[in-house]
Protein backbone atom coordinates (compact mmCIF):
# COMPACT_ATOMS: atom_id res chain seq x y z
CA UNK A 1 0.00 0.00 0.00
CA UNK A 2 1.23 3.51 -0.71
CA UNK A 3 0.35 6.25 2.15
CA UNK A 4 -0.73 9.51 0.99
CA UNK A 5 -0.88 12.27 3.67
CA UNK A 6 -0.66 16.09 4.16
CA UNK A 7 -1.48 16.58 7.78
CA UNK A 8 -4.36 18.15 9.53
CA UNK A 9 -3.87 22.08 9.09
CA UNK A 10 -4.19 22.33 5.30
CA UNK A 11 -5.68 21.28 2.31
CA UNK A 12 -2.97 20.05 -0.30
CA UNK A 13 -4.99 19.12 -3.60
CA UNK A 14 -1.99 19.49 -5.94
CA UNK A 15 -0.25 16.52 -4.15
CA UNK A 16 -3.39 14.46 -3.91
CA UNK A 17 -4.78 15.12 -7.47
CA UNK A 18 -1.04 14.66 -8.77
CA UNK A 19 -1.43 10.91 -7.21
CA UNK A 20 -4.70 10.22 -7.48
CA UNK A 21 -3.84 10.40 -11.42
CA UNK A 22 -0.55 8.36 -11.54
CA UNK A 23 -3.20 5.70 -10.03
CA UNK A 24 -5.51 5.84 -12.63
CA UNK A 25 -2.99 4.73 -14.83
CA UNK A 26 -1.70 1.91 -12.85
CA UNK A 27 -4.15 -0.27 -11.69
CA UNK A 28 -3.84 -2.46 -9.22
CA UNK A 29 -1.61 -0.55 -6.45
CA UNK A 30 -3.46 0.03 -3.58
CA UNK A 31 -3.39 4.05 -2.39
CA UNK A 32 -4.97 5.36 0.85
CA UNK A 33 -4.82 9.31 0.90
CA UNK A 34 -5.10 11.37 4.31
CA UNK A 35 -6.56 14.82 2.33
CA UNK A 36 -7.17 16.72 5.39
CA UNK A 37 -9.96 19.58 5.15
CA UNK A 38 -10.56 19.30 1.21
CA UNK A 39 -13.08 18.76 -0.72
CA UNK A 40 -11.63 17.29 -3.49
CA UNK A 41 -12.80 13.80 -4.66
CA UNK A 42 -10.38 11.58 -5.95
CA UNK A 43 -11.57 8.84 -8.72
CA UNK A 44 -8.86 6.53 -7.93
CA UNK A 45 -7.78 6.13 -4.36
CA UNK A 46 -9.02 5.06 -1.11
CA UNK A 47 -9.29 8.78 1.42
CA UNK A 48 -9.50 10.17 4.76
CA UNK A 49 -9.82 13.75 5.97
CA UNK A 50 -7.89 13.19 9.13
CA UNK A 51 -5.74 10.60 11.24
CA UNK A 52 -5.28 10.56 14.29
CA UNK A 53 -1.30 10.56 15.90
CA UNK A 54 -1.68 6.76 16.65
CA UNK A 55 -3.88 5.36 13.65
CA UNK A 56 -1.27 7.25 11.35
CA UNK A 57 1.92 5.49 12.79
CA UNK A 58 0.22 2.56 12.15
CA UNK A 59 -1.23 3.04 8.88
CA UNK A 60 2.33 3.95 7.78
CA UNK A 61 4.04 0.81 9.47
CA UNK A 62 1.24 -1.05 7.22
CA UNK A 63 2.05 0.97 3.90
CA UNK A 64 5.36 0.33 1.73
CA UNK A 65 5.79 3.84 0.29
CA UNK A 66 4.68 7.09 2.02
CA UNK A 67 4.00 10.08 0.00
CA UNK A 68 3.73 13.24 2.01
CA UNK A 69 3.56 17.33 1.43
CA UNK A 70 7.21 18.14 3.88
CA UNK A 71 6.10 17.78 7.46
CA UNK A 72 8.35 16.43 10.01
CA UNK A 73 5.48 14.39 11.85
CA UNK A 74 5.01 12.38 7.98
CA UNK A 75 9.06 12.37 7.81
CA UNK A 76 10.21 11.34 11.08
CA UNK A 77 7.42 8.66 11.23
CA UNK A 78 8.57 7.44 8.62
CA UNK A 79 12.04 7.36 8.76
CA UNK A 80 11.67 6.31 12.98
CA UNK A 81 9.98 2.88 10.98
CA UNK A 82 12.16 2.33 8.27
CA UNK A 83 9.43 3.15 5.41
CA UNK A 84 10.70 4.91 1.95
CA UNK A 85 9.18 8.62 1.79
CA UNK A 86 8.84 10.82 -0.73
CA UNK A 87 8.42 14.60 0.01
CA UNK A 88 6.62 17.63 -2.13
CA UNK A 89 6.84 20.67 -0.46
CA UNK A 90 3.87 22.55 -0.34
CA UNK A 91 4.52 26.34 -1.73
CA UNK A 92 3.80 29.79 0.07
CA UNK A 93 3.30 31.49 -3.39
CA UNK A 94 0.56 28.92 -4.15
CA UNK A 95 -1.13 29.26 -0.70
CA UNK A 96 -0.37 26.05 0.22
CA UNK A 97 0.90 27.07 3.25
CA UNK A 98 1.77 30.27 5.35
CA UNK A 99 5.13 30.62 4.72
CA UNK A 100 7.83 28.90 2.35
CA UNK A 101 9.42 26.64 5.60
CA UNK A 102 8.43 23.48 3.40
CA UNK A 103 10.58 24.01 0.85
CA UNK A 104 14.04 24.98 3.06
CA UNK A 105 13.04 22.11 4.98
CA UNK A 106 13.24 19.93 2.02
CA UNK A 107 16.12 20.90 0.35
CA UNK A 108 18.22 20.93 3.60
CA UNK A 109 16.65 17.10 4.06
CA UNK A 110 17.25 15.90 0.23
CA UNK A 111 21.52 16.41 1.56
CA UNK A 112 20.62 13.53 4.10
CA UNK A 113 19.13 11.64 1.30
CA UNK A 114 17.49 9.52 3.60
CA UNK A 115 14.17 11.73 1.71
CA UNK A 116 13.49 11.89 -1.75
CA UNK A 117 12.40 15.23 -2.56
CA UNK A 118 9.96 15.81 -5.71
CA UNK A 119 9.79 19.47 -5.92
CA UNK A 120 6.95 19.37 -8.48
CA UNK A 121 4.36 16.90 -10.02
CA UNK A 122 6.24 16.55 -12.98
CA UNK A 123 8.89 14.98 -10.69
CA UNK A 124 6.70 13.22 -8.38
CA UNK A 125 5.27 11.30 -11.13
CA UNK A 126 8.45 10.50 -12.29
CA UNK A 127 9.49 9.63 -8.60
CA UNK A 128 6.48 7.25 -8.33
CA UNK A 129 7.25 5.63 -11.44
CA UNK A 130 10.48 4.44 -9.85
CA UNK A 131 9.05 2.90 -6.69
CA UNK A 132 10.20 -0.24 -7.16
CA UNK A 133 13.70 0.69 -6.86
CA UNK A 134 12.72 2.98 -3.18
CA UNK A 135 13.84 0.02 -0.75
CA UNK A 136 12.79 -0.07 2.86
CA UNK A 137 15.46 1.62 5.05
CA UNK A 138 17.08 1.08 8.38
CA UNK A 139 15.00 2.39 11.17
CA UNK A 140 15.90 5.37 12.72
CA UNK A 141 15.89 5.02 16.69
CA UNK A 142 13.25 6.76 18.74
CA UNK A 143 15.35 9.42 20.42
CA UNK A 144 16.65 12.71 19.75
CA UNK A 145 20.89 13.02 19.38
CA UNK A 146 22.68 11.98 21.88
CA UNK A 147 24.12 15.45 22.12
CA UNK A 148 20.56 17.41 22.75
CA UNK A 149 19.73 14.65 25.30
CA UNK A 150 22.79 15.18 26.87
CA UNK A 151 22.23 18.78 26.98
CA UNK A 152 18.27 18.82 28.14
CA UNK A 153 19.53 16.22 31.15
CA UNK A 154 22.10 18.77 32.09
CA UNK A 155 19.51 21.91 32.48
CA UNK A 156 17.33 19.70 33.88
CA UNK A 157 19.80 18.09 36.82
CA UNK A 158 21.91 21.58 36.76
CA UNK A 159 18.82 23.51 37.86
CA UNK A 160 17.64 20.92 40.47
CA UNK A 161 20.76 19.43 41.77
CA UNK A 162 21.42 21.47 44.74
CA UNK A 163 17.44 20.85 46.28
CA UNK A 164 19.34 17.26 46.44
CA UNK A 165 22.23 19.14 49.01
CA UNK A 166 22.36 17.67 52.43
CA UNK A 167 21.60 21.37 54.17
CA UNK B 1 13.63 26.42 45.71
CA UNK B 2 14.27 24.56 42.95
CA UNK B 3 11.64 21.93 42.81
CA UNK B 4 8.40 21.89 44.53
CA UNK B 5 7.53 21.10 47.83
CA UNK B 6 7.46 17.27 48.67
CA UNK B 7 8.63 16.51 45.82
CA UNK B 8 12.16 13.85 45.38
CA UNK B 9 12.66 14.48 41.36
CA UNK B 10 11.51 17.84 39.27
CA UNK B 11 7.86 17.78 38.07
CA UNK B 12 8.50 18.23 34.24
CA UNK B 13 5.46 19.46 31.78
CA UNK B 14 6.13 19.07 28.02
CA UNK B 15 3.70 20.46 25.74
CA UNK B 16 3.54 20.72 21.98
CA UNK B 17 1.14 21.41 19.54
CA UNK B 18 -0.07 18.32 16.99
CA UNK B 19 1.72 16.72 14.17
CA UNK B 20 5.68 17.32 13.93
CA UNK B 21 5.53 19.48 17.39
CA UNK B 22 4.46 16.17 18.81
CA UNK B 23 6.72 13.81 17.50
CA UNK B 24 9.82 15.96 18.00
CA UNK B 25 8.47 16.04 21.33
CA UNK B 26 8.70 12.56 21.78
CA UNK B 27 11.98 12.20 20.69
CA UNK B 28 13.03 14.05 23.97
CA UNK B 29 11.65 11.78 26.22
CA UNK B 30 15.14 9.84 27.33
CA UNK B 31 16.31 13.57 28.76
CA UNK B 32 13.17 13.04 31.04
CA UNK B 33 13.88 9.91 32.56
CA UNK B 34 14.70 11.00 35.93
CA UNK B 35 11.56 13.36 36.06
CA UNK B 36 7.88 13.28 36.80
CA UNK B 37 6.16 14.04 33.55
CA UNK B 38 3.37 15.54 32.08
CA UNK B 39 2.28 15.45 28.59
CA UNK B 40 0.03 18.20 27.04
CA UNK B 41 -1.05 17.44 23.71
CA UNK B 42 -3.84 19.05 21.30
CA UNK B 43 -6.02 15.94 21.25
CA UNK B 44 -6.98 12.99 23.54
CA UNK B 45 -5.96 10.51 21.70
CA UNK B 46 -1.44 11.40 22.05
CA UNK B 47 -2.62 9.90 25.25
CA UNK B 48 -1.90 6.55 24.22
CA UNK B 49 1.06 7.26 22.80
CA UNK B 50 2.65 8.19 25.99
CA UNK B 51 1.03 5.54 28.25
CA UNK B 52 3.64 5.86 31.29
CA UNK B 53 2.50 9.29 31.85
CA UNK B 54 -0.06 11.46 33.04
CA UNK B 55 -1.14 13.19 30.07
CA UNK B 56 -3.57 16.33 29.64
CA UNK B 57 -5.14 17.63 26.36
CA UNK B 58 -6.20 21.12 25.29
CA UNK B 59 -7.77 22.94 22.48
CA UNK B 60 -5.07 24.23 19.87
CA UNK B 61 -5.45 27.24 18.15
CA UNK B 62 -3.06 29.30 15.92
CA UNK B 63 -1.93 32.97 16.26
CA UNK B 64 -4.78 33.86 13.25
CA UNK B 65 -7.24 32.88 15.91
CA UNK B 66 -7.94 35.52 18.76
CA UNK B 67 -10.79 33.46 20.49
CA UNK B 68 -8.94 30.22 20.10
CA UNK B 69 -5.95 31.67 21.35
CA UNK B 70 -7.67 33.08 24.92
CA UNK B 71 -9.29 29.27 25.57
CA UNK B 72 -5.97 27.89 24.38
CA UNK B 73 -4.16 30.24 27.46
CA UNK B 74 -7.14 29.32 29.58
CA UNK B 75 -6.34 26.18 29.03
CA UNK B 76 -2.70 26.55 29.55
CA UNK B 77 -3.01 28.64 32.81
CA UNK B 78 -5.41 25.81 34.49
CA UNK B 79 -2.86 22.96 33.59
CA UNK B 80 -0.25 24.82 34.93
CA UNK B 81 -1.99 26.15 38.05
CA UNK B 82 -3.25 22.41 38.70
CA UNK B 83 0.26 20.65 38.01
CA UNK B 84 3.07 23.39 39.26
CA UNK B 85 5.77 21.84 36.89
CA UNK B 86 9.33 22.60 37.77
CA UNK B 87 9.95 22.70 34.25
CA UNK B 88 8.78 22.98 31.49
CA UNK B 89 9.72 22.22 27.70
CA UNK B 90 7.66 22.90 24.01
CA UNK B 91 8.95 22.32 20.62
CA UNK B 92 5.97 24.69 19.76
CA UNK B 93 3.97 26.05 18.33
CA UNK B 94 1.16 28.42 19.82
CA UNK B 95 0.63 25.99 22.91
CA UNK B 96 4.51 25.36 23.71
CA UNK B 97 4.98 29.49 23.00
CA UNK B 98 1.92 29.96 26.15
CA UNK B 99 2.97 27.22 28.17
CA UNK B 100 6.49 28.52 28.28
CA UNK B 101 5.01 32.29 29.13
CA UNK B 102 2.55 30.44 31.91
CA UNK B 103 5.54 28.40 33.49
CA UNK B 104 8.05 31.22 33.39
CA UNK B 105 5.36 33.41 35.52
CA UNK B 106 4.86 30.56 37.97
CA UNK B 107 8.30 30.13 38.35
CA UNK B 108 9.06 26.83 36.08
CA UNK B 109 12.36 26.59 34.29
CA UNK B 110 11.70 26.70 30.88
CA UNK B 111 12.90 25.03 27.46
CA UNK B 112 12.35 25.54 23.81
CA UNK B 113 13.70 23.58 21.52
CA UNK B 114 12.76 25.21 17.84
CA UNK B 115 10.79 22.84 15.50
CA UNK B 116 13.82 21.13 13.04
CA UNK B 117 11.43 22.26 10.08
CA UNK B 118 12.57 26.18 10.66
CA UNK B 119 15.94 25.67 8.74
CA UNK B 120 16.34 29.41 7.17
CA UNK B 121 14.42 31.53 10.13
CA UNK B 122 13.35 30.59 13.78
CA UNK B 123 9.79 29.86 13.85
CA UNK B 124 7.74 33.24 14.87
CA UNK B 125 6.94 31.60 18.47
CA UNK B 126 10.36 30.70 18.64
CA UNK B 127 12.01 33.91 17.99
CA UNK B 128 10.03 35.64 20.50
CA UNK B 129 10.33 33.66 23.69
CA UNK B 130 14.09 34.46 23.48
CA UNK B 131 13.99 35.84 26.83
CA UNK B 132 11.54 33.86 28.45
CA UNK B 133 13.62 30.80 27.68
CA UNK B 134 15.90 29.53 30.26
CA UNK B 135 17.49 26.94 27.10
CA UNK B 136 16.70 28.60 23.87
CA UNK B 137 17.89 26.05 21.67
CA UNK B 138 17.59 25.91 17.12
CA UNK B 139 17.92 22.50 15.97
CA UNK B 140 19.72 23.90 12.69
CA UNK B 141 23.64 25.14 13.70
CA UNK B 142 23.73 27.94 11.33
CA UNK B 143 20.58 29.42 12.90
CA UNK B 144 22.44 29.95 16.41
CA UNK B 145 23.37 33.05 17.75
CA UNK B 146 25.73 34.14 21.04
CA UNK B 147 23.08 35.61 22.67
CA UNK B 148 20.68 32.66 21.67
CA UNK B 149 19.07 30.66 20.39
CA UNK B 150 22.23 27.62 20.89
CA UNK B 151 22.38 24.82 19.41
CA UNK B 152 22.81 21.88 21.20
CA UNK B 153 22.25 18.65 18.49
CA UNK B 154 18.85 18.26 16.77
CA UNK B 155 15.84 15.66 17.21
CA UNK B 156 17.40 13.30 13.83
Amino acid sequence: MIFVTVGAQMAFDRLIRTVDEWAGSHDGTDVFAQIGPSNYHPRFIRVTKFIDPPDFRKTVEASNLIVAHAGMGSIITALELGKPIIVMPRRGDLRETRNDHQVATANYLVKGARVVVALDEEMLLRKLDRMDSLAATERIGTSASPELIGKLREFIEHRTESAFEPH
Amino acid sequence: MLIGPGRNRPKLMAVSSGGGHWVQLLRLAPAFADCEVIYVGVDRSYASQVPQNKFCAIHDATRWNKFGLLRLALNVAWVMWREKPDVVVSTGAAPGYLALRIGKLAGAKTIWVDSIANVEVLSMSGARIGRYADLWLTQWPHLARPEGPHYAGAVL
